[in-house]
């Protein structure tokens, strides 16, 4: 009995399923957002669903919508685990998505097979597979405005601007998965050609909050710098480790999930110096957020619980996430002529957006981000970082935008791009 | 009134002794299979199959597994999560190093590996019980999971660390990878769990199944009346780390198409453990059970809302979700402490005299 009534339920849900997608018929551009509120990621999580809908929220509010049409964004809770994305993402494709931002490396590695084949696109800003940056080779998968490589070899540029990499030692802490390890390939390969040389220490999800072993093989390898490619927990107890065995934090250096302000705060005047890479505006000093503050946060219809939330650095992560959508999906419609777009319409949309300093000043957001100019072969936009400090209570730009080092980068995407193709007979490329 | 056996003779032992003896038993069984192999794949959405009925396949043949182990065999074991992973990359490495070989084949050969390495981690078994096992078996889960993050062998060196699934085709239908379609997916899981039920259902009712039964019930009588519990045990391990072996392969041939380790981690010992437990130790039927009352029940719940047209924040419904699960393990554990094989079982018996209980 137990066991029809959960059929019955099932082919309930099911019908149910049915008449929601009959319903979605009518115009609007239905974006997905693959939040996580709950889980020990959380943290992170809110803030950029925050941003993310916010915007998109403020379009709806100001301009009804983009060309006309409204942007309805529906969350779907991943927890941050690659299953639950999953399900998100089937529950979620059949409603016309247009573009799908997992918010998680574990979850785009899982989405970036399925895109050509469910056709729409899988835009993974800044985290994700590196090797979808090579347009040809992943016509549906996006990371812009940069890659975790490029960003690296960023951070490396500005470390040798600070009286030359030649001859140091760089220190790697990173979290022991697929995330953290990404960036390896590319920080052994310039290790020869910059003439430094590494020590990694790797951080296992279970010892995120007790790292005092690690940091005590730091003070035993002394390296000159630290980068550190860190999320949730990690990043605070790393700061505060490093402060313990008196590491100088201005050669501290996290990458852009290590530095945000929730990470920050429970730190405080300890943490004063270290150093995180940043591609999104710090602040609300742009007149775009202070239209999302206007139209969405003081009219209620925001989920931050506080509004001097809105404008930490994850937060407007999460809105130039909603940004690049939305830039795409004005330029799928320009591309098409059709005011309803489609996912392989957002596809060429991804492929045609300029996001031009004049463009960025022209939304309000002059100065929030580097320039992202779209095009078929290269899918990450080449963005620049600029770093940031933490004064003790707040971040401070310190940097100009440090353009990567494509030349080296480029030849590498590449090749991870090949690799990845390699056993795939299947794989739908494109040439450009 | 409809379901009884008057008047159903039986005039053989074999009859007697069989595993369903009442007629209308098979009937269902066949019925089940009908909406299981026919009106399923015909009716069923996408997302039904591929985010409730193949995972629901896959966590039942684990819980089949680990039933064996937990249930027939009496000896708790927490690395559940790890042996799947080893099926898991086993069979990666397989279709990496033999990438024309039928890849049934080789899912189901994956196996073997997961039950070489459960009968090393079965060993202290032997030895030691009760918590103290608990403890080695987690030993393995942490040890094997060490082993999928720093063997780079294991996932062919790629720098994410993820295993990524090949597209492979079987008789001229593409089985896994993105473009294989989810019905081809679902019958393929779905014949697979089938078969292997049938298998575990024999061993069981068999003389493996019964030294496993005598050692879980005392194994100094169990002893003495002949049975070896090296063999006994380790053969438990062997067979229950094989099916979950085969599951995990499944998990991410048919399932997932990429995993890194978190996909095997510890939680997913306990999430199996759970469906044993809330199932019904020792019941093959408690296995589908708990499966389905563990991964269906809350992807129905947080279908809910949006269907009645409540407007709640994904969220919350998550959080409530959690809440309504935890309250509802907790109630039938006190209402049945023996599982929902027992409640089935219960329910079973009642409808037989129905309507004139006496």
């Amino acid at each position: 009995m137990f066991k029809k009534l959960i059929l019955g339920t099932a082919a309930v849900a099911m019908l149910s399923g049915a008449q929601m997608m009959s319903a979605s018929a009518e115009d609007m551009h239905y974006v997905p957002s693959l939040s996580y509120r709950t889980g020990p990621f959380a943290g992170g999580g809110i803030p950029v669903a925050n941003g993310f809908s916010d915007y998109m929220n403020m379009l709806n509010a100001r301009d009804g919508g983009i060309g006309g049409v409204k942007i309805v964004v529906e969350e779907c809770e991943t927890g941050y685990n690659s299953q639950k994305g999953v399900e998100c993402y089937e529950s979620t494709k059949g409603k016309g998505a247009l573009v799908y931002n997992p918010m998680s490396t574990g979850i785009t590695l899982q989405l970036v097979p399925k895109a050509p084949v469910d056709e729409i696109p899988v835009l993974s800003m800044g985290y994700g597979l590196s090797a979808t940056a090579i347009g040809e080779k992943f016509p549906w998968g996006f990371n812009y405005p940069t890659t975790y490589w490029n960003q690296l070899s960023s951070i490396l540029k500005y470390i040798d601007s600070k009286g030359g990499i030649k001859g140091k030692k760089i220190g790697f802490i990173y979290l022991d998965v697929g995330y953290g390890k990404e960036p390896i390939p590319l920080l052994d390969k310039l290790a020869t050609s910059m003439g430094f040389t590494t020590a990694k220490f790797p951080v296992g999800v279970k010892e995120m909050q007790s790292q005092s072993s690690h940091w005590l093989n730091v003070r035993k390898e002394r390296p000159d710098w630290m980068i550190m490619w860190g999320w949730g927990a990690m990043n605070s107890t790393a700061i505060k480790e490093a402060a313990k065995i008196k590491y100088p934090l201005d050669h501290f250096i996290g990458n852009w999930w290590s530095g945000a302000d929730a990470d920050l705060r429970p730190v405080g005047e300890v943490g004063k110096g270290y150093v995180a890479a940043n591609f999104s505006g710090i602040g609300t000093d742009f007149p775009a957020l202070q239209d999302v503050l206007k139209h969405v946060v003081d009219a209620g219809k925001s989920q931050v619980k506080d509004k001097s939330l809105v404008g930490d650095v994850l937060y407007n992560r999460g809105l130039f996430n909603a940004v690049i959508v939305a830039e795409a999906i004005a330029a799928a419609q320009k591309a098409t002529g059709k005011k309803a777009i489609t996912g392989a319409d957002m596809r060429v949309g991804l492929e045609t957006f300029d996001l031009s300093a004049a463009r960025l000043k022209e939304l309000g957001l002059e100065g929030f981000a580097a320039p992202v100019k779209a095009s078929c072969s290269d899918h990450e936009g080449a963005g620049s970082v600029f770093l940031q400090q933490w004064n003790g209570s707040a971040w401070e730009k310190i940097s100009d935008a440090i353009a990567p080092m494509n030349d080296v980068v480029r030849p590498l995407l590449e090749e991870a791009a090949d690799k990845y193709t390699a056993d795939k007979p299947d794989w739908k490329t494109q040439s450009c | 009134m409809f379901y009884r056996e008057a008047g159903q003779y039986k005039t053989s032992y074999k009859a007697d002794q069989a595993i369903f003896p009442i007629f209308q038993d098979r009937m269902a069984i066949v019925f089940y299979l009908l909406v299981a192999f026919v009106a399923i794949p015909y009716f069923g959405s996408d997302f039904f199959i591929t985010s409730m009925m193949i995972p629901f396949l896959i966590f039942s043949l684990a819980a089949i597994g680990l039933n064996i182990l937990v249930g027939y065999t009496g000896q708790i074991s927490l690395g559940t999560g790890a042996f799947m992973g080893v099926g898991a990359y086993a069979c990666y490495k397989m279709t990496s190093i033999f990438p024309d070989v039928n890849i049934i084949i080789l899912i189901i050969s994956s196996g073997i590996f997961s039950a070489a390495v459960g009968m090393i981690f079965g060993l202290p078994s032997l030895r030691i019980k009760g918590f103290y096992l608990v403890v080695t078996t987690l030993a393995a889960q942490f040890f094997l999971e060490w082993c999928f993050i720093r063997v780079p062998w294991l996932y062919n060196y790629n720098d994410s660390g993820a295993i990524e699934v090949p597209q492979r085709e079987a008789l001229g239908v593409i089985v896994t990878g993105a473009s294989a379609t989810p019905t081809t997916r679902y019958l393929i899981v779905l014949a697979i769990v089938v078969a292997m039920t049938w298998v575990a259902s024999n061993i069981i009712h068999g003389r493996i199944g019964r030294s496993w039964m005598m050692i879980r019930d005392m194994d100094i009588a169990a002893e003495l009346m002949g049975i070896r519990p090296l063999y006994a045990k380790l053969s438990a391990f062997a067979v229950s780390s094989f099916y979950c072996g085969v599951a995990g392969a499944m998990m991410v041939f048919f399932w997932l198409g990429a995993a890194e380790v978190e996909s095997f981690d510890v939680n997913h010992s306990f999430l199996i453990l759970f469906m044993v437990v809330i199932g019904g130790l020792g019941s093959l039927v408690g296995s589908f059970l708990g499966a389905a009352f563990i991964w269906i029940l809350p992807v129905i719940l947080r279908a809910i809302p949006d269907t009645i047209g409540l407007d709640i924040n994904a969220a919350t419904v998550e959080h409530i979700n959690f809440m309504i699960i935890g309250g509802l393990i907790i109630f039938f554990l006190i209402v049945e402490p023996h599982g929902l094989a027992r409640l089935w079982a219960l329910a079973k018996q009642k409808l037989r005299v129905w309507p004139f209980p006496y």
